[in-house]
This record gives C-alpha cells, sequence and structure tokens, in this order.
C-alpha cells in the first residue's frame, strides 16, 4: 500500500521547525492533530468494536475451548466442570477418520474445483477480451446470472436437475439409454464441484476480464507486430499481465471450497453418500450442534483454520516465488 | 496457433467460430438451469414429476403462487421480509462502517497503521464455520440466541469491505479536498460527511452490493441461531420445506416457486447498480 504525500506533520515536527513556529501556531497546530485524532477514533471504533467482538474474541473462545473440556463427575450426578485436557481434542479430532475423511474430501473437493475454476473463468475471460465474441454483453451477463442466486437455492436446483424423475437431463440421458446417478459414490464431489463452478464461474470471468480489460493496448499491439497470433498472445503476453488477479482469486476460491457446507448440506437431505460429517465444516457443526461437544468442535475449527492460513500462505508465497524468478 | 498468418483466412474463421461456440455452450450451461427454474415453477406437482417442462396445457404459475403464501400459515411471506430486513439494513449498516474505516486507513496517519490493516485482512480469511460456535456460546451469554440481534451483528462485520473502502478512498477522494476544507476551518468529520462520503458514493453502493448479497445468501449462522421458525431468513426456511418434500410431496412447488421468488431481489440490485460494481470489481481485481 503506497501512501500518498500528504501536507500532514508528526507530532515532534515543531522541533525541527524551530523558531519560525509562534507559540500561537504551535498550539493550533497541536489542536489540529487531536481533532484528527479523534476523527480517526470516530471513523474506526464501530468498525474495530465489531472486529474484537466478531473475530477476535471468537477465534480467543474457540483456541480457548479446545484446550478444556466439561467433564461429568461420575455417574452423571452433580455439577459439570470444566476441566483442562490440554491437547486431548487435538487428538481425538486427528484420530478420529470421519474427521480425516472430512479433509480427504474437501482436498479432493479443491484438488478438482480450483483448477477448474481458475483456467476456465479465464480462458472466457480471454475469449471475450479477444474481441471475436458476438453479443459479448449479453453473454457476460448471461454467465454472472448464476452470481445472484443464493447458494442454498444454487443447491436446490441442481439438486432437482440431480434428481430421477424430475431432471431432463436424465431424461436426456436416459433416452440415449445412459443411466446416470449424479449422487452415487463417485459422482456426489464432481456433482457438488459443478454446483460451485456453476455458482462462480461468471464472477471470477468478470474479475479476470476487468484486469485484461487494464493491460495496456500497446502491449498487446507490440507482440501482434511481432508476429504472436492471438493465441500466443493470449497465453504469453496478456496472461502473465493479470496474474495478480489470478492469485487473488485462486486465494478466494481456495477459502470458499475449504469451508464446504451449504451444497453437501442441502444434497445430504437426498443421498445417503452424504454423511452428516462429510466436510470438516459438517463436522464441526454435528460436533457442536448434535453431539453438544465443544471442546471436540473448537480443535476441529482450529484445525480448519490452520489449514486455511497454511494454504492462503502457502499460495502467496508459491506465486510470489514465481514472481521473484520472473524478475531475475 | 493456426490463425498466425492473417493471409490464411480459413484457419482464422474456424478459430473465430470455435470460439463463438465455446462462448455459447458456456452462457448455455449458466442460463439453462435458471430457465429450468422459470419454467418448473409454472408446473403443478404431477407436470413437474412427469418433466414434460415446454408444454404450457398445465400452466400453473397463479396456484403456486397462492399455495406458496398459503403454506403454513403464511411463513413465506414473514421469510422474505425477514430476509430483506436482514440483508438490506445489515448491507448499508454495514458498508457505511467499513468505508468509515477503510477511509481512516488511507487518510489518516497513526500508529500500528499497516498491523491493524493486515488484522482486517486476516479476518477476510477465517472461515465462518470457525467462528459460530463462539458466536452461538456468546449469543447464549448474552440471552440473544433465537432473536433478530443473534443474525443481525455478526451480519455487520465485513472487513473485505474495510479493503474496498481504503483502496476506493484512494482513489475517489483527492488529498487537495481533504487540504482545501481544512484551510475552511472545516471539521473532520464534518468534511467525512459532507465531502468525502458523497465522492466514496460508488464505492459505498459497491461495497453495500457484496454485502447484501452475502448476507442474503447467508445460511450457516441463522442455521445455528435460529429455532423459532418466525425469524427465518427465506435460504434456511426454503432448506427446512425441502427436507420436509421428501415426505410430503405437497412441498416441492412451493420450494420451486419459493426459490424463483427469492433469486429476484438480488438481480433487480445487480441490475439497477450494475455501472457502480462493474467498477467495484475493478478495484478491487487490479490492486
Amino acid at each position: 500500500m503506497t501512501t500518498t504525500a500528504r501536507a500532514r506533520v508528526p507530532a515532534d515536527a515543531s522541533r525541527t521547525e524551530g523558531p519560525a513556529l509562534s507559540a500561537s501556531g504551535l498550539r493550533a497546530r497541536r489542536a489540529a492533530e487531536r481533532r484528527r485524532s479523534g476523527a480517526v477514533i470516530v471513523l474506526m471504533a464501530p468498525f474495530f468494536a465489531l472486529l474484537t467482538t466478531i473475530f477476535l474474541i471468537p477465534v480467543g473462545t474457540a483456541v480457548y475451548l479446545s484446550f478444556f473440556s466439561d467433564d461429568q463427575p461420575g455417574l452423571g450426578f452433580g455439577a459439570e466442570r470444566t476441566v483442562f485436557v490440554g491437547l486431548r481434542s487435538y487428538a481425538a479430532v486427528l484420530t478420529d477418520p470421519t474427521f480425516l475423511g472430512g479433509l480427504g474430501t474437501v482436498a479432493l473437493y479443491c484438488l478438482i474445483y480450483l483448477p477448474l475454476m481458475v483456467v476456465s473463468a479465464l480462458v472466457l475471460a480471454l475469449l471475450l477480451d479477444s474481441g471475436a465474441v458476438r453479443l459479448r454483453a449479453f453473454a457476460q451477463l448471461g454467465l454472472f446470472l448464476p452470481h445472484a442466486v443464493p447458494g442454498i437455492i444454487a443447491a436446490l436446483i441442481w439438486l432437482y436437475l440431480y434428481t430421477p424423475g424430475i431432471s431432463p437431463v436424465i431424461d436426456l440421458f436416459a433416452r440415449a439409454d445412459i443411466t446416470i446417478d449424479f449422487l452415487g459414490i463417485h459422482t456426489v464431489v464432481p456433482s457438488i464441484v459443478n454446483i460451485a463452478v456453476w455458482s462462480n464461474l461468471g464472477y471470477n470471468m468478470v474479475v479476470f476480464y476487468a484486469a485484461l480489460q487494464a493491460v495496456p493496448r500497446e502491449v498487446i499491439e507490440a507482440s501482434v507486430v511481432d508476429g504472436a497470433g492471438p493465441v500466443r498472445t493470449a497465453l504469453q503476453v496478456k496472461t502473465p499481465l493479470v496474474r495478480a488477479s489470478i492469485v487473488m482469486v485462486a486465494i478466494f476460491t481456495l477459502i470458499w471450497a475449504l469451508q464446504l457446507f451449504t451444497e453437501p448440506m442441502l444434497l445430504s437431505q437426498s443421498s445417503p453418500m452424504i454423511s452428516s460429517r462429510f466436510s470438516p465444516s459438517m463436522y464441526i457443526y454435528d460436533a457442536a450442534f448434535t453431539r453438544n461437544n465443544y471442546g471436540l468442535a473448537a480443535a476441529a475449527s482450529v484445525v480448519l483454520l490452520m489449514c486455511t492460513i497454511a494454504l492462503s500462505y502457502g499460495v502467496t508465497r508459491f506465486t510470489g516465488r514465481a514472481d521473484a524468478e520472473e524478475a531475475r | 496457433m493456426s490463425a498466425t498468418d492473417s493471409s490464411l483466412l480459413r484457419p482464422r474463421l474456424i478459430g473465430r467460430a470455435t470460439v463463438n461456440v465455446v462462448v455459447a455452450v458456456s452462457v448455455l450451461y449458466t442460463l439453462l438451469p435458471v430457465l429450468w427454474l422459470v419454467l418448473a415453477a409454472t408446473k403443478d406437482r404431477d407436470a413437474l414429476f412427469s418433466s414434460d417442462l415446454l408444454s404450457l396445457s398445465d400452466f400453473s404459475l397463479v396456484r403456486n403462487l397462492k399455495d406458496l403464501f398459503a403454506m403454513d400459515g403464511g411463513l413465506y411471506g414473514r421469510w422474505y421480509l425477514n430476509s430483506l430486513l436482514y440483508a438490506v439494513l445489515g448491507a448499508a449498516i454495514g458498508a457505511l462502517l467499513s468505508v468509515a474505516c477503510g477511509y481512516a486507513f488511507d487518510k489518516y496517519r497513526f500508529r500500528h497503521k499497516e498491523k491493524l490493516f493486515g488484522l482486517v485482512l486476516a479476518a477476510v480469511m477465517v472461515p465462518q464455520t470457525v467462528l459460530a460456535l463462539p458466536l452461538y456460546l456468546m449469543a447464549s451469554e448474552a440471552g440473544l440466541v433465537n432473536t433478530f440481534w443473534a443474525v443481525f451483528i455478526p451480519v455487520l462485520f465485513n472487513p473485505f469491505g474495510v479493503y474496498l473502502g481504503r483502496i476506493f478512498s484512494r482513489g475517489y477522494v483527492p488529498d487537495e479536498v481533504l487540504e482545501a476544507a481544512r484551510v475552511d476551518g472545516a471539521g473532520e468529520l464534518t468534511t467525512y460527511v459532507r465531502v468525502s462520503l458523497r465522492m466514496l458514493g460508488p464505492g459505498l453502493v459497491t461495497v453495500f452490493l457484496f454485502q447484501l448479497t452475502a448476507i442474503w445468501n447467508n445460511f450457516f449462522l441463522p442455521m445455528v441461531m435460529l429455532s423459532d421458525q418466525d425469524l427465518y431468513p427465506v435460504s434456511l426456511g426454503l432448506y427446512q420445506w425441502n427436507s420436509s418434500a421428501s415426505v410430503s410431496p405437497e412441498y416441492y412447488p412451493v420450494v420451486i416457486m419459493g426459490s424463483l421468488l427469492a433469486v429476484l431481489p438480488l438481480i433487480l440490485a445487480f441490475v439497477l447498480l450494475q455501472r457502480f460494481w462493474r467498477s467495484g470489481l475493478t478495484a478491487g481485481a487490479v490492486k
């Protein structure tokens, strides 16, 4: 972040300006400083009050809870006591095959979803940017439309399109003598990926398209003069120039993917392939609100948080190194 | 790669056709499910299961609408109003708070500024599911579980809005304007409200729209906090009705009709505020 030059003077600068400044001028300047800090506090306090209550205290509470447990004294009589259990909840979470299974599911989901999403959104943006597309504004609006469909409703629409008897898609396949079970054991993760791609493709395409529009036209003209065809221009000239957007989209896609909850939660109403602990987020919900095991839920939350931080950091580092190599 | 030589017209034409086919197929992929929703909303239950979508013989749009608002004593209308209240009011207040904070990050110098900003960015990354249990426990401590406030207060928090607010403030509000206002003797907050906020208008609308979408989509938090059906937003209500549909199929047409109506406000907002969010996307993406 750059800070623009401004005429403001730090509090101790009056000393260097010395005798040139009269006592009353100094006082006026001090008063201005005070007014400014007052303004900063008024402008920022409401948001930081929210940040504290909605973010800092809950994260702290989650970490705290993960080290404690409500132990019931023998036979369940008497008051519950909260006792320090150290890493016991973490051990329980990390050896729980349903939690590890959930992590595996999300890993598989990310492995399919992330490349598919970034590549298809980028390809569509490059195609729209190439100038060869008819009805460009209409195409963009059409692609963007699913972003205005709430996640739960996107999942509902696709659930019906996956349901035999209602779905015209399955009917079409049936006419060609193909039976497809979209919610079977091998198809359920790709089916969820499809819902996510459908929902977010247009949004990410618009992000890439906006970045491509900001690429200086001279750069593209230069590459055409050098004899590069449209495909080479797109892949070797334009794509590297929008890397910042690609990284941003990748990180946000990853963060959202790790939270996977809404779609499997809805599909689980109709598919026996989705258990109540299908993804880490569903595991947390199940542990906290079905099994009432707060320590376990908190430990699982902290593990999920750590995975998110590690992966975001990894993506930034990975692309940062690529940038450094490019610079050499 | 085939179309490098402009004298070779044929490969170039083929390339152009391929490009258009790829884009057209993608647009069909995104549009057809929405079209299905519209068509399915006009069908009664039997026609829905016989899946002859294009026949207009059993057009029952009006009946489905009536059923939707009559089901379970008119719960759907209630949910719709709740969603509007959570989303419109929450996004309006949330956007004002975050943009004010982003503006302060851009225009003022103070100690630990970049550290505090780093904290804001960190908050963007934290999954909502991680915060849900502690928030539930805090709300239950404060006696707010199963009230309007349990959902409303957390949705006001929008750290990404602060990030956007800082970028917009740098782009839209020149420092000279602030200096001029100071020379004129205007107070800092007066300047913000009277001058800067007006210049930040498009940015404010963008943040509002993003937050509106997020709150309208919100599902996890209401599910954790609310047990009283009268407080549900549309998303949670439809989820619940859909889970009843496998037992009592009369819910299918109302769930589909309810989904269609729930999509409309966001589409309306996106179309009406189009020129604002486009600029917002650019600002968020390029930087």
